[in-house]
C-alpha cells in the first residue's frame, strides 16, 4: 500500500536555484577533468537500478528460511552480499527484528542516512525536516499519519542512524500467508515497511 | 580497539556544543542512556568531513535513551526506546541507575 500521495513533496524543479547550482557544480568538474560525463550517467543509471524491491526479497527470504534470517539478523551487509545484493563497499547494515513486542522505526535526524545498497533512494519525506524531526518525539503520531498503528501492547523502538551504521526493519511476517511462496510475499514488503512507518499486509482474497 | 564502555553500562551524551560537523544530535546531549551494543571503530568524522584522515578511528556504540527521559511531552509508554549512534568521545559513564 503506498502513501506517496500524502507525503512525497513535488521534486524540486529543473529550474530551481538548487538544480541550477547542481548543474553548474557538475560543469566545472567535468570542465577541470575531476569526472566525465559519462561517469556522471553510470552512477545515476547504478543509483537507480537499486530499488526497495531488494530490501523486500531479503525479508521474503528471511521468512522463509530460518538460517538467512539469523545471518541477516548478525550481518545485514554480509546477508545482502550472499544473497547477490551488491553492498560490499556500503556502510555496516543493521536489521532490526519486529515482533510482537517491539515496532521498530528508522531515521537519520541529522541528514537523510539510509541504505540505499538494499532501498534505492530515500523517499522526499524520509529526508524533510518534519519527518527528521517528529519520528523521534512522536513516532506514534508520525505512524498512524502514514495509516499504521502497532498492535495494542507492543513497544515501539527508533533508530536515529547519526553515524556509520544503516538500518532496516525486518517486518513481521503477515498472518495469513503460509500458502505464497517467496516471490509472491517479497510483494507484500513495501518501501514503507522497511522504514518502519507501515507493516506488511496480506492481500484480502477476493470474496474474503 | 580497545572500547571504554560494554553493552549495558549507564552513560551521558556530553553537553556542550563542538563548531563544525558533529554526528551527536543536539536533542541527546546531556541526556542519559545505556550502552545497547558496541558497534565498532570508524575514522572520526568529525575529521573526515574536513579532508582528514579520522584517524585514531573512534568507538561507536549503539545507545538506547528512554523517551521518557527525552521528551515530557511524549506519546506513550515513558519506557520505550529511542537508539542513537554515538561515538565514545561523546559519552562519559553516568546516566540513569
Amino acid at each position: 500500500m503506498s502513501h506517496d500521495h500524502h507525503h512525497e513533496t513535488k521534486p524540486e524543479s529543473a529550474t530551481s536555484p538548487l538544480a541550477a547550482r547542481v548543474r553548474a557544480m557538475e560543469a566545472l568538474l567535468v570542465e577541470k577533468g575531476v569526472v566525465t560525463e559519462a561517469e556522471i550517467q553510470d552512477n545515476v543509471a547504478y543509483m537507480d537500478s537499486r530499488s526497495p524491491a531488494n530490501g523486500a526479497k531479503l525479508v521474503a527470504r528471511a521468512w522463509v528460511n530460518e538460517g538467512f534470517k539469523t545471518r541477516l539478523l548478525s550481518d545485514g551487509r554480509a546477508a545482502a552480499v550472499e544473497f547477490g545484493i551488491d553492498a560490499v563497499a556500503s556502510p555496516e547494515l543493521v536489521v532490526v527484528e519486529n515482533t510482537p513486542e517491539v515496532h521498530n522505526l528508522i531515521v537519520c535526524t541529522l541528514c537523510s542516512c539510509y541504505p540505499r545498497n538494499v532501498l534505492g533512494r530515500p523517499p522526499d519525506w524520509y529526508k524533510s525536516f518534519e519527518y527528521r524531526s517528529r519520528a523521534v518525539r512522536e513516532p506514534r503520531a508520525v505512524m498512524r499519519e502514514f495509516g499504521f498503528e502497532p498492535p495494542e501492547g507492543t513497544r515501539v523502538a527508533v533508530h536515529d542512524s547519526t553515524a556509520d551504521v544503516r538500518y532496516m526493519v525486518l517486518p513481521m511476517r503477515p498472518a495469513g500467508t503460509g500458502g505464497m511462496d517467496e516471490e509472491g510475499l517479497a510483494g507484500l514488503v513495501t518501501r514503507d515497511c522497511l522504514i518502519g512507518v507501515d507493516a506488511p499486509r496480506a492481500r484480502a482474497a477476493a470474496g474474503a | 580497539m580497545t572500547a571504554r564502555f560494554v553493552s549495558g553500562d549507564p552513560v551521558r551524551v556530553r553537553p556542550g556544543a563542538k563548531p563544525g560537523h558533529v554526528r551527536t544530535p543536539d536533542y541527546l546531549k546531556g541526556k542519559p542512556g545505556r550502552v545497547e551494543s558496541v558497534l565498532g571503530a570508524y575514522p572520526n568524522p568529525e575529521d573526515l568531513a574536513y579532508g582528514l584522515s579520522g584517524q585514531p578511528e573512534r568507538v561507536l556504540y549503539k545507545v538506547g535513551f528512554r523517551q521518557g527521559a527525552l521528551w515530557p511531552d511524549y506519546e506513550g509508554p515513558a519506557e520505550e526506546t529511542l537508539y542513537a549512534d554515538v561515538y565514545e568521545h561523546w559519552l562519559e559513564p553516568g546516566g540513569e541507575e
